[in-house]
Order: structure tokens, then sequence, then C-alpha cells
């Protein structure tokens, strides 16, 4: 199995949006690599004919009527937000252009 | 120390009904006993002072008016910081939710407030849910009440050292890998992981969906039933919980009797890496078990040594998507948002400042096994192990009912003996994760301490799916057995916490 690299560490940081700081990087370049030998184990017994499961019970879709009911006042729903603006949540700039 | 404080939920709840206490008063002493020691322990983040006397009051109000009460009306609860309550502080350990309100409730924290439970406060937890010892609690560790310098277990250490301290008689905590069982076994308590779906998931914040549920955690088997048949039950807000009827968990804590039962000990959970002590006590409550009746038959799982590595791939698989909701956006922690930067420079900036170590570790994790190129070898491998590990569950079912072992391979480490090696501390969670993957119940409750260190150690029963009444049947009637042999209850003998000093830690 190859070794994560560094510059995949830093990768992944980005994908994941952390601006991980350089010092993370190395430390997680190290642990990342020792924890993917212990579980790359799953391949000595994962073969071609055995099927996936990927929750612990069979999954049904669920439905309910389409009908109105209560849920939070906009008051609520933005009383958590770090900034808002005529009851809306206020982000940073998301284009990039001058404002 | 009040004498109430040491009580189980039962017995108070025989007192509250005849009026020799109020849930006033009964509030007022757990409150007296934090206050006193909980610097020593840390095992709350925020305590509801006000909000639970302002509950505590209307249930005696309800009880003097002569209305119908369920038997937990009035009883003191520990709700780990992982499960949402409206209007008080939750922030799963995190800095990125420090000082967050829910505007809302958990279905399991409504469910517990209509009954008239009383929430005493917030238990301490590691970040997210992610550990075994709560040193990745952003708020500091919690200390073990039968050694402060050791740990109380993880994720849920919070709420396993709030029962051992006698500061609630009941506590709730959420099991992803062990983060109820494992705390339970480290700290003499009982805990107990429902079935996957048993009980709702609503509120509660996600860190695996797959693996995650919430359960009852206590000082006896049937205390921690009583919550159970509280909390559990088809929930429609929770598109996973399962709609049939719950086990009938209370009957069967109270049965003690497991004659004709067949108990299977699996063969691969209790060898090399097992502490002396721990295979002692295991052994000796499974002889117990067959002196009561129960014939006792040694399974193999051959997977189950798999299933650690693949639960480190699948729960950090599934982590990295569900923390994306911590986007610096709508709720919790922003920093950064200055000098014009965009909404992404924000966001990545904020989750650095906000995530510890370990969910960043996890977060990184999952998001390689995920990536293109890779998802086969690693998180598709993994969901193949899972299947393997469900198929040795379904085949030792059927040559017994319930299967035992070690809760956690060995007793409370010291707090920063494991803290910088990942894989370390992963290893603790090796007996509880199977039944995770395969979404079956499982129980931890004390079966003795383990004679090198005097400290607790746990015994695990695992239920097939929406059988946890066998969980509680055999739970009770061991409980019930060590009990009679010891003269009283195993936590009858810790060491009082208020002559304890605190050793290498800070509260």
């Amino acid at each position: 199995m190859a070794g994560i690299t560094r510059e995949d560490v830093a990768h992944l940081g980005k994908l994941a949006r952390i601006e991980l700081s350089e010092v993370e990087i190395d430390q997680l370049t190290q642990q990342l690599g020792d924890i993917l030998v212990a579980v790359a184990r799953v391949q000595e017994v994962a073969s071609a004919d055995v099927p996936g499961t990927s929750h612990p019970l069979p999954l049904v879709n669920v439905t309910r009527p389409d009908v109105i009911r209560p849920s939070l006042t906009n008051e609520q729903a933005l009383s958590g937000a770090p900034s808002s603006e005529q009851e809306r949540f206020k982000v940073p700039q998301i284009l990039g252009e001058e404002a | 120390m009040s004498d109430l404080v040491t009580k189980s939920a039962t017995e108070l709840s025989s007192l509250l009904a005849t009026g020799e206490v109020s849930a006033v008063e009964l509030a007022q002493a757990h409150f007296t006993r934090i206050g006193a020691l909980d610097a020593k322990v840390h095992a709350f983040l925020h305590l509801d002072t006000e909000g639970a006397l302002a509950q505590a009051s209307r249930v005696d109000k309800a009880r003097a008016n002569g209305e119908k009460l369920s038997l937990l009306a009035g009883i003191p609860l520990a709700l780990k910081d992982v499960i949402v309550q409206e209007g008080v502080p939750t922030t799963a350990g995190s800095k990125i939710l420090e000082g967050w309100r829910p505007p809302y409730d958990a279905t399991i924290t409504a469910r517990m407030k209509a009954v008239g439970i009383v929430i005493l406060g917030k238990t301490n937890c590691d970040e997210f849910a992610m550990g075994s010892s709560t040193e990745n609690s952003a708020y500091g560790p919690t200390h073990n009440p039968w050694d402060l310098s050791r740990i109380p277990g993880g994720s849920g250490g919070g709420s396993s050292a709030a029962l051992a301290a006698f500061f609630a008689p009941l506590a709730i905590g959420t099991d992803t890998g062990g983060s109820i069982r494992q705390p339970a076994a480290v700290t003499g308590t009982v805990g107990v992981k429902p079935t996957y779906g048993g009980v709702s998931r609503y509120g509660l914040v996600a860190f695996s969906s797959s693996l995650d549920q919430a359960g009852p955690c206590a000082r006896t088997v049937l205390d921690a039933a009583l919550l159970h048949e509280t909390i559990a039950g088809h929930d429609p807000m929770d598109a996973t919980s399962i709609d049939a009827p719950v086990p009938a968990v209370v009957a069967a804590a109270k049965m003690r009797d497991v004659k004709g039962m067949r108990i299977g000990v699996v063969k691969e959970l209790g060898g090399e890496g097992y502490q002396v002590g721990v295979r002692q006590r295991f052994d000796e409550s499974v002889a117990l078990l067959a002196e009561l009746g129960a014939e006792i038959v040694e399974v193999s799982c051959p997977h189950f040594e798999y299933a650690l590595p693949a639960y480190y791939l699948i729960a950090p698989s599934e982590c990295s998507s569900n923390l994306a909701r911590f986007d610096a956006m709508r709720f919790g922690l922003r920093v950064g948002d200055e000098n014009g930067r965009s909404a992404e420079e924000v966001m990545n900036l904020t989750r650095d400042a906000g995530f510890g170590a370990e969910v960043k570790r996890r977060i990184i994790l999952g998001t390689y096994a995920l990536s293109s190129g890779y998802y086969d070898a690693y998180y598709g491998s993994a969901q193949k192990v899972r299947t393997l590990v469900k198929r040795d569950f379904e085949a030792a079912y059927e040559k017994v009912d319930v299967l035992v072992s070690p809760t956690s391979p060995t007793t409370a480490f010291k707090i920063g003996e494991k803290a910088n090696d990942p894989i370390a501390m992963y290893l603790n969670d090796i007996a509880t994760i199977p039944v995770n993957l395969a979404g079956n119940g499982g129980m931890s409750l004390p079966c003795g301490l383990a004679p090198e260190d005097g400290l607790p150690v746990g015994f695990q029963i695992i239920s097939p799916a929406m059988r946890d009444d066998l969980m509680y049947r055999v739970g009770g009637a061991l409980e019930a057995a060590l009990n009679d042999k010891w003269g009283g209850s195993m936590l009858s003998q810790i060491p009082a916490l208020e002559s304890a000093l605190i050793q290498g830690g800070v509260a």
C-alpha cells in the first residue's frame, strides 16, 4: 500500500474545508500513515463475493402526508446564527468579487 | 453525604410516592453534592439549576394534586452533552458549539421531560463523542471517581462519572462504538446500548449515523430498564426509528431467572490483550451464570477481529460527511469574518479553530477513505467486513440466546497514558464495536474489581436486534447473584470522594 504523503494530507484538508497548519499537516501525515496500515487489514477478508452492508437495518423510504405543521420560528432558527440581518442568515461574500 | 444520593432511582421513586422526600429536595440534595465535589470530577459542563428545580416543583405539585405519575417522575438525571435540550447549552464537547443554545428538544429529551424526569445538567464527553477517555473534550477531561488520576471511559465519561460519584441516579449516554458500555465498565456502573433504531436519534448531534445510538445509564439494571422504556419507541422524526413495540425490558430485568438460557462466550473477545483481572472476574461471572442454570456455550466469531479496522473506516467516513454541517454560517463558531474574506476562507479558518485534534484526524481519515481511487479499497472493504460481522452474529444466535464478553480489555487507565497514541486508544473498544456494526443491543454491568488494581471490571451482554429484553434478563439475574455474593453493590466499595485528592490532572 502506498504511504500517505504530506501533499495528500494538505489536499484532504482543502477537501474537508479545514485550514490545517504546517505542524498539523506533519502530525497527521505520520498518524494517518500508521492508522491506514492498521485499518487496511479489512482488505484481507473483503473478497469480491461478499456484498457490502451500509446500514444495520434494511432501510425503507419513509414518507408522511404533505401537511403543514408547526416548525421553528424565524427567531428560533436564527437564534444561534453568528450573524443575521433582515431575518436572514448573514454570510461572508461567496463569489470573491468586491462588495 | 446525604443517604438520598446513594439510592437507586427505583428506591427514590418509592420515597417520592410516599411523600418521604419531595422532588425539589431530591434535586437540591444532588446539586449540593455536585457543588461540593464536581470540581474534582468534572462530570458536568453545564448545570441547569433553575430549570431542574422548576421541573421538580411541577412534579411535586402534580403529585399533591393526585395526578398519576410515572415511576421516574422527580428522578434526577444527567444528560450527555451530545443530546440537545431546548435553551440549555449543548456543546458536544467542542469549541465549535461553545455557547450554542438549541432551539428544540431531542425526542428523548422531550420524552424524559414529559414523564417528569429532572434533568440536572449536561455531562462532559469526548468531542463529538469521538474517544474512549473524555480527554478529547475541548473543556478538559473528566476524572474517574474510583481514582481521580484515571479516565472515566469515553466518550460518555461525564455520564458514567456522574453515576459513580452519586451526582445523579440516572444518565443518558450515546454509543457509536462503545461510548456507553466502556465508561460503564470502568466506573462500575450499568450502561446499555439499545438495538440500533430502538431509541430515536432526533436531536442527537450526529457523529456516525449508521452506528450512533442513545441509551440509558444507571447504577442498577432495573433502573436502566425503566429509563430504557421511557426513551425507546418509534419516532416519526427519525427515519431509521423502528416502528415496533419496545421489548419488555423492565419485566425482563425483574425476572432474575436464567435457567435454560443459552449463553455464548465469544472466543475471540477475551484472550490475549485482556488484563488478567478482567479475565478472572469475567470467568467467575460466567461460572456464576452456569450455577444459576444457564447453559454456557463457547462460540466463535472469526470476523470480529476485523471489526475494529472496519469501524475506523466507517465511522470516520460518516463523520466527515456529518460534520460538514459545522460551516460557520447558520450556528456555532465563526472566526475570521473580516478583511473581505470569502465564506470558504471563513469556513476553513473556523473549522481549524473549532475542531480538536481527534476530530480533525477522523474527518481527514474519512475524507481519504471516501475519495475516488481509495473508496473500494477502504470504505468498500469495510462495508464487506460489516456483512461478515453480521453473519458471525447470525450464526452465533442459531446456537445461543445472548453472547457475553468482557466489556473492555483493561480497567481504567491513567489520564494522559494513551492520549498521544491514537491506535492504543482505539483498542479500548475492541469488544464493543462489533455490536454497533451489526446493530445489536449491548449492555455492560459491573462484575467485580480486578485484584491487581482494585478497579471495576465490566461484563458485556449482547442480544439480537429487538431482543433487548434478553440482555436485561441475564443482566438482572447476574447483578442479583453478584450482589448476594458481595453482600451489597460493587459501588458501595468506592472510596469516599470527599477525602480524595486530585492527582496528575487538572479538575
